[in-house]
């Protein structure tokens, strides 16, 4: 019984229904097709009502990690968000980013220490916009909410994380990102130390979590680390121990809840391959980097190219296969009314074939 | 290979598997009172060597248990043999006979 009671710490109460949606800056422009992936999910295939507003801005939470927002006023822009939130009717937010979603938790929890900076927000806020706001009741991250609904991802499933020659799971490595578990280790699903929240989707799809040696190490991004380019070896430094600390139980993807986490993991692959030659992957390839929204998107029979899996940087197509994923390889490049949208220069952690499957309908 | 303008960093974790310990634990079984060492860093305050340089006895204690030899063996060098340390070490180490041992035992660093 006491056993049982020790993991009360470890779960996390996440809302059901009506969520309010606060977007990435990150993921809108490096992997917009997921934002939009977790939208259709939860409207069409869950029948979920999540709302969200085109005034919402950014949390501002990387001017804030790199020390020229003060604490103030990011405290205002997070009251503002809040306000929007309170104004459409609704009491649940669910942030894209992790680092917003630390933002939002960290604020929550100063306002609730020191009741006179609430206070002084709220007033701040009132001067600037005229606004008011109420606390949420829910803060969720959107891989909470993805969690919550596993099961009926599960079994609206028309693909299971399975590799679909041999029949056996597939091996994901799954990383958390610091700010979702790490600032506040009770509002992340499993804390910092057991993390569950992206493991918990990866088993009930059928796949096989990996548990390697550095699972829970940083990515490297940490804001200060790649904003200035003659610091950007220490964060490379932390992508590459990872790589090597999971390279050996050759997983078939990689999972990233963290927008910079999702971004930094996958092209850093491309950076490591052109500095030290050195790739991570089977077959001498990189290992393809997924978000949470996409690999549900897989799961669910979304095809690729809708998911927006052609702005990775590692190819994606050895795990499409893998999965037996039904895709067309040459559509690949090819945007709205099928106008060709450019494609990358083939690269060292891309697989071969990639240059014979992109100019077919150039 | 691009150059980025960056390189990769070179970690500064000591990887106690890659290190070979088999010189430490020699050493360890030479002067098995190297065992009760409790890391006060007394031996390091009294040193009259540390007075003047950056030797600092605990430290290169502390490389020999981690494997780091190298550096260990040259800093070896700046003991003086005064003493000093054996005389207020609290566990009663032979101290002396420990930065001997070191330079036996790490001679071929």
């Amino acid at each position: 019984m006491s056993k049982r009671y020790s993991w009360n710490e470890f779960q996390k109460e996440i809302a059901d229904d009506h969520y309010f949606y606060a977007r990435s800056c990150i993921r809108q422009n490096f992997f917009p097709g997921s934002e939009q992936a977790f939208l259709n999910i939860m409207r069409n295939d869950l029948g979920k009502d999540v709302f969200e507003d085109a005034r919402h801005t950014s949390c501002t939470g990387i001017g804030y990690h790199s020390d020229i927002v003060p604490l103030e006023t990011i405290m205002t822009v997070v009251a503002r968000q809040f306000a929007l939130m309170t104004e459409a009717g609704y009491e649940n937010l669910t942030s894209s980013c992790i680092t917003s979603f630390g933002i939002y938790t960290e604020i929550l929890e100063t306002w609730k220490e020191f009741p006179e900076t609430l206070e002084q927000t709220r007033k701040s806020l009132y001067e600037a916009t005229g606004r008011t706001f109420e606390i949420p009741k829910n803060v969720a991250h959107t891989s909470d909410v993805i969690f919550h609904n596993r099961e009926q991802i599960a079994e609206k499933a028309k693909l299971k994380l399975v590799n679909a020659m041999t029949g056996e799971p597939l091996r994901v490595v799954e990383h958390i990102g610091c700010h979702y578990a790490k600032i506040f280790p009770s509002k992340g699903v499993g804390g910092s130390e057991f993390p569950y929240v992206l493991a918990g989707m990866i088993e009930s799809w059928g796949g096989e979590v990996v548990d390697y040696p550095e699972r829970r190490h940083c990515c490297g991004f940490g804001f200060r680390n790649y904003l200035v380019q003659a610091n950007r070896g220490y964060s490379v430094a932390n992508s590459r121990k990872k790589f090597e600390s999971m390279a050996p139980y050759k997983p078939d993807f990689i999972v990233c809840n963290c927008p910079g986490c999702t971004m930094f993991l996958d092209k850093w692959q491309y950076t490591l391959a052109e500095m030290e030659g050195s790739t991570y992957g089977q077959d001498n390839r990189g290992i393809p980097v997924l978000s949470y929204e996409e690999m549900a998107g897989l799961v669910l029979g979304y095809d690729p190219w809708e998911l927006g899996m052609q702005m990775h940087q590692v190819d994606v197509e050895p795990l499409l296969d893998k999965m037996g994923v039904d895709y067309e390889p040459s559509s690949k490049y090819l945007g709205k009314k099928g106008k060709f949208i450019g494609a990358p220069k083939s690269a060292i952690v891309n697989s071969s074939p990639a240059e014979k499957y992109y100019r077919i309908k150039r | 290979m691009i150059d980025f303008g960056f390189g990769v960093n070179v970690a500064r974790a000591v990887n106690m598997d890659r290190n070979n310990l088999d010189t430490a634990h020699d050493i360890f079984n030479s002067l098995p009172d190297l065992q009760a060492c409790i890391a006060c860093g007394s031996c390091t305050a009294t040193c009259t060597a540390g007075n003047l340089t950056s030797f600092n006895f605990r430290k290169v204690h502390t490389l020999v248990r981690r494997g780091e030899y190298k550096e260990a063996y040259s800093e070896m060098s700046k003991c003086m043999l005064c003493g000093k340390c054996r005389l207020v070490c609290p566990r009663g180490i032979n101290t002396r006979g420990v930065v001997l041992t070191i330079k036996k035992k790490l001679g071929d660093y």
